[in-house]
């Protein structure tokens, strides 16, 4: 017989990869806004932050009633931490994409700066590591989580990359300043993004292993 | 309450029983290990019937044990082989090696092991005499030969008892209400300074103020005391010891802190268990 703590895990669970799904989607309209100069897209990302809000404050609520009612142990509890920090990440993921959102229509009253090459590759890599973290929490892959972790480093290398380059331009041509300004800010919304996902994976290994993966170099004795 | 118990050493000193003089001779956890009970491979029989398996496990001196698994998995058997309680049940038997600060209980004195390694049961059970009676009466026939008002009054403020009784010392017993009588029950335990208290479901009947009470009591006693409690309540385990044992089918599964096994234990089984999967 299965109990109702488990469907109101699993319920839980869905509703967190629902908020996933609108903060995944939203990065993807703020940063497309950019891309493809539209501006309705980022309208878009502004309008259903809400949505967010509102699942944040929702799935809050789940797990501080089965903490209460349920006193849960082992991975139970060790679910109901990380999904109660996955919350908080995706709720600030969907903040950045708001920033990123808010970027794009100062940038696009602007021309160009230069051709994109560096902002889609790491939008579609932060992206990605937020789809994986979640996969990994639905699948309990340690494996996937571990490899979210390593692909933070190749975001960190393309914001460095992208800054020194829109550096050249201002320095080369002051008129550009203000969009290339405004593109680093999405530069940087973006790699926050990369550390929220990262923060993700590191919470499905602790509740896939119990092991805290955060702050290695920290000795825990 | 405070620490100061075993505590009142100028009771102590005049507490002089005469069956203890053997079992005195080491009253110290083991100085090496720090433990107080060594339990080696312990088999237990009711006749033919096997109860508990291969049981090896360590106590240390001064913290809380807690005993959890499936109703009829030999918890309390095992914790009853401690104070050699079973030998009242027929035909039974362990094989094995239980030492007690180093020493083997199977060649000790039982009343002096008993006196050492004291019990409280599920249920109260006081004496049908007073609540002074109930806690002088193992010091008297101890021989105990000192002041005997102050040493109850000692006992029963060890078991958070002393407020609410002080006035009344000489009602029955029975007129306290469960939780009292279970504190008294302590209180009569600790009287006679065991190093040792064995706990089977001290609170299984009491109301939750009443189980804080005495959770809060095992906290205090620590200083003192080593305990070893078998519960079904897993959030009393968690709350209240400080290594948690799990046993299933006669056998121990896992031992670990508290603190570990209850968030990331080692063995499915377990997690199964705490979880509520089973049992």
């Amino acid at each position: 017989m299965e109990r109702h703590f488990e469907r109101d895990l699993e319920e839980l669970k869905q509703r967190l990869l629902w908020m996933g799904s609108l903060a995944e989607r939203a990065i993807h309209q703020a940063v497309h806004a950019v891309l493809d100069a539209e501006e309705s897209l980022a309208e878009a990302v502004l309008s259903e932050e809400d949505a967010i809000n509102e699942m944040q404050i929702e799935i809050d609520e789940r797990i501080q009633r089965l903490l209460a009612l349920q006193a849960p142990m082992a991975a139970d509890l060790r679910f109901l931490l990380a999904v109660s920090r996955i919350n908080g990440d995706l709720e600030r993921i969907g903040d950045q994409a708001v920033n990123i959102a808010q970027s794009a229509m100062r940038v696009l009253r602007h021309p160009q700066v230069k051709p994109y090459v560096d902002l889609p590759r790491m939008s579609e890599l932060a992206e990605g590591m937020v789809r994986d973290s979640l996969n990994a929490l639905v699948r309990g892959d340690q494996d996937l989580a571990q490899s979210v972790l390593q692909r933070d480093d190749q975001v960190d290398r393309l914001r460095d990359q992208l800054f020194r380059e829109l550096l050249t331009y201002m320095m080369e041509n002051s008129s550009v300043v203000f969009s290339a300004f405004e593109l680093i800010l999405v530069a940087k919304n973006l790699e926050r993004i990369g550390d929220h996902a990262t923060n993700i994976a590191e919470d499905v290994i602790y509740f896939v292993a119990g092991r805290d993966v955060r702050h290695p170099a920290l000795d825990r004795r | 309450m405070t620490a100061a118990t075993r505590g009142n050493d100028a009771a102590a000193a005049r507490f002089a029983p005469p069956v203890r003089v053997a079992a005195m001779t080491s009253a110290e956890p083991s100085k090496e290990t720090g433990l107080r009970f060594q339990i080696s491979k312990l088999d237990f029989f009711y006749g033919s019937k096997q109860a508990v398996f291969d049981f090896t496990l360590k106590i240390p001196a001064n913290k809380v044990t807690a005993l959890i698994g499936p109703s009829g998995c030999g918890k309390s058997t095992f914790l009853r082989t401690l104070n050699r309680m079973n030998e009242t049940v027929r035909n039974s038997r362990f094989v094995g090696e239980i030492l007690l600060d180093g020493q083997d209980i199977s060649q000790m004195d039982v009343v002096g092991l008993r006196r050492r390694v004291g019990m409280v049961f599920q249920r109260p059970n006081p004496f049908p005499k007073s609540i002074y009676e109930n806690v002088a009466y193992g010091l008297k026939i101890n021989g105990y030969r000192g002041r005997l008002r102050d040493l109850v009054e000692h006992s029963l403020r060890r078991a958070a008892l002393w407020e609410e009784v002080k006035d009344y010392l000489h009602k029955s017993a029975f007129a306290l209400s469960g939780g009292q009588q279970q504190r008294l029950c302590i209180a009569r335990a600790l009287a006679v300074d065991p190093e040792v208290l064995l706990l089977d479901e001290p609170c299984s009947a009491l109301d939750p103020v009443t189980t804080a009470k005495i959770e809060e009591l095992m906290f205090h006693l620590k200083d003192s005391c080593t305990m070893v409690i078998v519960t079904h309540n897993m959030q009393q385990a968690a709350r209240a010891s400080d290594f948690t044992a799990f046993m299933l089918d006669g056998r121990l599964i896992e031992h670990n802190e508290t603190s570990k096994l209850f968030t990331t234990p080692a063995d499915p089984r377990t997690e199964a268990y705490i979880t509520g999967r089973f049992g």
